[in-house]
């Protein structure tokens, strides 16, 4: 059995009370959310926090809430509460694609959706799925609530705009009329984290792209993003054939690494297949084609 | 938990079954051992705690080739709850530094000179508990000096290389052993034949198995106490050979075989993983005997995936000599065998290849021959592991991806060649050329009724059609993925039949360590005619307390649930090798057969003395001793048992009770069959294989729980599916093991398993008492080429003749572009 060093434990009781435990536990404290990926980091001692400040009792977080044009997503939502919401399949079907490949259920029954984030996990689907709908991160601090766009959420792997005495509270998602979305991942078997992965969001007005959100993940994207390829499709046809031009654009300026999963030329190939898919599927939903 | 209801006592260690779901004899009924599985009763070694017990913990290394300058325990030891640290030189001082291995080498237990693969034990330290044992690795200091790490097995002998066993005097290079079997001369005449010939044609393929391993759910442990007062070693430890251990540690330790118990409580699963004896084990016998207190040491997953029994590793070329109508005339192997850092594989002592020697597989041939040799390199030992009846996993996915590539290369349906090529049934027993004796089997017949359970040919016309399509949407233009959006996936059909030989083995020729292959069976029938049956074979998950009843109760005329089946503990059982190479119903399963005719033949004397009448006048019926002609005069094996527990006169030298021992040598091994189908769809945009169907045709004669032996398949076949999609062990060329977790080393769920679709037929072992053969590993041996063959069938359009598991979707995605990928050593 893997054991984790010696830690100390509290329980916050509310936002407040974790912003002001971290505050007093300094640098060394850290949040626990769902656990899933500190507790095995802190199990193979490649975490060693001095105190955990636990968040898992801040039910105020955990809800999913429509706010006239966007949803406002709660940090503590768990994966299989978004994978299950009406609200996130109506408006936002590219959550629900993710959700049903994020880890497997007993992962997704505890995981949570600002966990996700604020791990910053160069393979995590969360980042693309949000940086593809061009979502807003909510992060409070002892001194009120501050914004900051996803695409400017993470600042590198494993580092985010959350300073240490600061919690992300939500996320939200703009709601866009006559849209589509879709996500897709590749994996070597269930569960396991992505090989590549993409999420794609459009909204097309007579048959122009008016707007477009391309988001990558696993494959070294800059905040999980496929600008150029966003910058090609936007003002110009919704058509199959700009889609593949998309996905060429998209694997040429990603910039994956090798490892196990793959070498760079096939992640790369990956990056472009995937994201021509998933804009073949945004766009089928768009136009009411498919659910 | 006992309530009494209507029915009388509910015991709930029975009434998961019901009575009447519970067969006389062969039959399938569910496992008498789940009621305490499925209720989280099971009692595994970690469960076992001993009063005033300590935990040990083993600290590895991080690098896989060094020399260690100095190790610095000092801080360790000044931990308030730590009791000792063993280092190398600590055992060196008590002779213990080094243990044999099962192949005659020597292991290091903790190192002493140099580190010989990342993981390697180096030091153990002793706490109060497992978190401060932990903790304590962490202080201890250890300088090395890094040296040239040999990890490519092709280049372990090239001149230049660094030697890895310099502690071997003399050793001078990374050479383990040579050895052939079969008749290279005459191999080498029909290959030169050949050549020549112009309707002849010789096909050659290199293929690599990588190293796997068997990564039971629970990794291995132990907990020694050393009875201060008695002298007594007593070992609850993680073994699939509790007696074969017992006598390893007896020549090992010094210590007096009759003052060591070893005791294998419920086992989480082996797969070969838990033949061997682990340097964690020697250092909690150590450590016991140093603080004399009970210590126990148990392994996590990453110790376990990095340290222990890894499996195959085997690098090889197969030449096959056919006629261009698809007659295969002989078949020709070369190896390169990895064993890693130290040669502990586990196999009898005249076989260093395991029983590669199997490699001819299901065929007919004129001559064939195969030169294996073993090099070391900086992993971590083992070689014959997870299932893989001493190498015939190697054996029978190089015959039959052979067969396959001689199939692509002369334009045969795959099917069609087999046919062509197996033995026929009047050929049986069949003497092999490389000299193993077949014993039963209709392979045709066999195949025959896989072919027609696929329904091949509807198959094959799919396949057709699908492939048709693929090449319209690629003239169009639109690429693989299609206009439609989705893309037209490539279907593929792979096939093969495998020859398995289990149940080793004779004594004559196998050993382990100078230990005979033969197992003892021990039965006694109480006065009410409930029996206990004690074995030396050790379940891990296969039933045995079921099957092994039940082959009491068919020989006996008694309900299995009235048989207890006592194994694992070496002051209660019988001597016997143990459990691994699918030999327990071989070979401790007619132990059980005969121990029971025994006590049967007994109760023959004992009834004749009931009834008042000759012995020789009664006949066996239906799980009676009746007199011959009249069923009116008969006695059950119960009443029979109460007699021969009583004042009852018996014949002269007839002594009282029921009961006997045997210890069964087998003549022969087993030798079960299968033809498995295994069709995958493949997307050619991501390389991602989906195993659509997986039909299974086993034969491994008699099958005394169909049930079990079911259950036996489908893990077999989800191991299968692993090894050829996802599982494997590689490493950097810095020696980084790249498997060493479950988020690395992937095991397959059920996402990636199809509804198995399993048939049978029957040919019962004529020489097994009851007509049964092996079966645990058949699955496993025989999935992986028909999974790998599907995929390779399925890339016929890319003219891909042949890729190397595991066929990940890069790994498909390479080949596919004419690039195929190297799974040894990591993907840079």
């Amino acid at each position: 059995m893997q054991v984790p060093a010696q830690f100390e434990y509290h329980k916050a009781t509310s936002v407040d009370d974790a912003i002001a435990l971290l505050t007093r536990h300094g640098p060394e404290s850290f949040v626990v959310a769902g656990g899933h990926s500190l507790l095995p980091m802190m199990k193979l001692r490649l975490a060693e926090p001095e105190t955990l400040i636990d968040i898992n009792g801040l039910d105020e977080l955990a809800t999913v809430t429509v706010e006239s044009d966007h949803v406002r997503i709660g940090a503590m939502v768990r994966h299989s509460a978004l994978l299950s919401s009406p609200v996130i399949a109506e408006h936002f079907p590219i959550f629900t694609d993710a959700e049903r490949l994020i880890a497997d259920p007993i992962v997704r029954n505890r995981g949570t959706i600002g966990g996700s984030l604020c791990q910053a996990d160069p393979s995590e689907d969360l980042s693309a799925a949000f940086s593809a709908m061009r979502a807003t991160a909510v992060i409070r601090g002892a001194d009120g609530e501050r914004e900051v766009p996803v695409r400017e959420f993470h600042r590198g792997p494993y580092e985010t705009a959350v300073a240490h005495e600061e919690l992300l509270v939500a996320v939200r998602v703009p709601i866009r009329p006559a849209s589509g979305s879709a996500y897709a991942k590749l994996e070597r078997r269930a569960g396991d984290w992505a090989v590549a992965s993409a999420g794609a969001m459009l909204r097309v007005d007579a048959g122009t792209v008016a707007e477009v959100g391309i988001g990558l993940s696993a494959v070294g994207a800059a905040h999980f993003v496929a600008p150029e390829a966003e910058e090609y499709l936007r003002g110009g046809p919704a058509s199959d054939e700009a889609f593949v031009e998309a996905g060429r654009i998209s694997a040429a300026h990603c910039s994956p690494s090798a490892d196990q999963r793959g070498p760079v030329d096939y992640k790369r190939h990956l990056a472009g297949e995937l994201t021509t898919r998933v804009l073949r599927r945004a766009a089928r939903r768009s136009r009411g084609e498919e659910a | 938990m006992t309530a009494i209801g209507e029915k009388g006592v509910q015991d709930p260690s029975v009434q998961i079954h019901a009575a009447e779901e519970t067969p006389r004899g062969y039959g399938s009924m569910k496992r008498k051992e789940d009621a305490r599985f499925v209720r989280g009763r099971g009692q595994y070694v970690d469960d076992v705690v001993l009063p005033g017990m300590l935990h040990g913990a083993v600290l590895r290394s991080p690098l896989a080739h060094a020399r260690i300058t100095s190790i610095d325990t000092s801080a360790a030891e000044a931990h308030p709850k730590v009791h000792a640290v063993i280092t190398g030189a600590t055992l060196e001082g008590l002779g213990l530094a080094w243990m044999p291995t099962l192949s005659q080498d020597t292991q290091a237990v903790l190192a002493t000179d140099k580190v010989r693969f990342q993981g390697q034990e180096v030091a153990f330290v002793v706490a109060d508990d497992r978190y401060a044992a932990r903790d304590a690795l962490a202080l201890i200091d250890v300088e090395y000096e890094p040296l040239e790490p040999v990890i490519d097995a092709k280049r372990a002998l090239e001149a230049g290389t660094p030697v890895i066993r310099t502690d071997k005097e003399g050793k001078t290079d990374n050479h383990i052993f040579d050895w052939e079997s079969g008749d290279r001369s005459a191999t080498d005449a029909v290959f030169a034949e050949a050549e020549a010939a112009e309707d002849q044609l010789v096909v050659v393929q290199d293929m690599i198995y990588p190293r796997v391993h068997p990564a039971p759910l629970e990794t291995c442990g132990a907990i020694a106490d050393m009875d201060p007062v008695t002298g007594k070693l007593t070992l609850w430890t993680t073994t699939q050979a509790p007696h074969a251990h017992r006598t390893l540690y007896a020549l090992v330790a010094g210590l007096p075989e009759h003052k060591i118990r070893i005791i294998s409580p419920d086992i989480g699963g082996g797969f070969g993983n838990k033949v061997g004896i682990y340097p964690g084990y020697v250092c909690a016998v150590v450590a016991s005997i140093v603080t004399g207190v009970p210590v126990k040491w148990m392994e996590d997953r990453s110790e376990n995936l990095m340290s222990t029994s890894f499996a195959r590793d085997y690098h090889m070329r197969g030449e096959v000599a056919v006629t261009r109508d698809g007659r295969i005339r002989g078949v020709r192997v070369h190896v390169l065998a990895d064993h890693g850092a130290f040669n502990a594989t586990a196999q009898p002592t005249a076989f260093p290849a395991g029983f590669f020697g199997v490699f001819t597989g299901s065929y007919d041939l004129e001559a064939a021959h195969c030169a294996v040799t073993g090099v070391y390199t900086n992993k971590a030992s083992g070689g014959v592991a997870y299932a893989c009846s001493f190498r015939i996993t190697e054996a029978v996915y190089l015959i039959e991806r052979m067969v396959d590539v001689v199939a692509h290369d002369l334009g045969m349906d795959p099917a069609e060649l087999r046919m062509r090529n197996l033995l026929r049934p009047e050929q049986f027993p069949y003497q092999s050329k490389t000299g193993w004796e077949y014993d039963s089997g209709d392979y045709p017949h066999t195949l025959q009724v896989a072919l027609d359970k696929a329904g091949y040919q509807e198959l094959r016309a799919e396949q057709a059609d699908r492939r048709r399509r693929f090449a319209d949407a690629q003239r169009s233009g639109a690429g693989p993925a299609g206009t439609a959006g989705e893309p037209v996936k490539l279907m593929g059909i792979g096939l093969s039949f495998f020859t398995e030989a289990v149940g080793a083995g004779p004594r004559r020729s196998m050993d382990i360590l100078g230990l005979g292959m033969a197992d003892g069976a021990e039965l006694r029938v109480h006065p009410t005619g409930k029996a206990v049956l004690r074995v030396s074979c050790q379940s891990q998950g296969q039933g045995h307390e079921t099957t092994f009843a039940q082959i009491v109760a068919q020989e006996l005329g008694l309900s299995p649930d009235d048989i207890d089946v006592v194994h694992g503990d070496t002051d209660q059982t019988p001597f016997g090798l143990g459990t691994y190479g699918s030999r327990s119903t071989p070979v401790s399963g007619a132990a059980t057969a005969m121990v029971a005719r025994k006590v049967r033949e007994r109760a023959k004397i004992v009834a004749a003395a009931m009834m008042e009448v000759s012995a020789d006048d009664l006949e066996w019926d239906d799980g009676r001793w009746q007199v011959a002609g009249d069923p009116d005069a008969s006695r059950s094996m119960a009443d029979i048992a109460m007699a021969a527990h009583s004042n009852l006169e018996l014949p002269e030298g007839v002594e009282g009770h029921l009961d006997a021992t045997c210890v069964y040598n087998p003549p022969n091994l087993t030798y079960p069959c299968g033809a498995y189908i295994c069709v995958v769809d493949v997307d050619p945009g991501t390389g991602a294989v989906d195993v659509r169907r997986f039909v299974a045709v086993d034969d491994c004669g008699m099958r005394i729980n169909p049930m079990i032996v079911e259950g036996q398949v489908h893990g077999g076949l989800a191991d299968g599916v692993g090894m050829a999609l996802m599982q494997c062990i590689a490493f950097d060329l810095d020696g980084n093991c790249l498997g060493g977790s479950m988020m690395d080393y992937l095991l397959p769920t059920s996402l990636e398993c199809p509804s198995w679709e399993l048939g049978e037929t029957v040919t019962p072992s004529p020489h097994h008492p009851i007509g049964a053969k092996g079966v645990g590993e058949s699955a496993t041996v025989g999935s992986p080429p028909a999974v790998v063959n599907a995929v390779i069938d399925a890339l016929a359009p890319y003219d891909v003749r042949h890729a190397d598991m595991p066929l990940t979707p890069a790994a498909v995605w390479c080949a596919a572009q004419g690039h195929p990928l190297r799974p040894d050593l990591g993907i840079t």
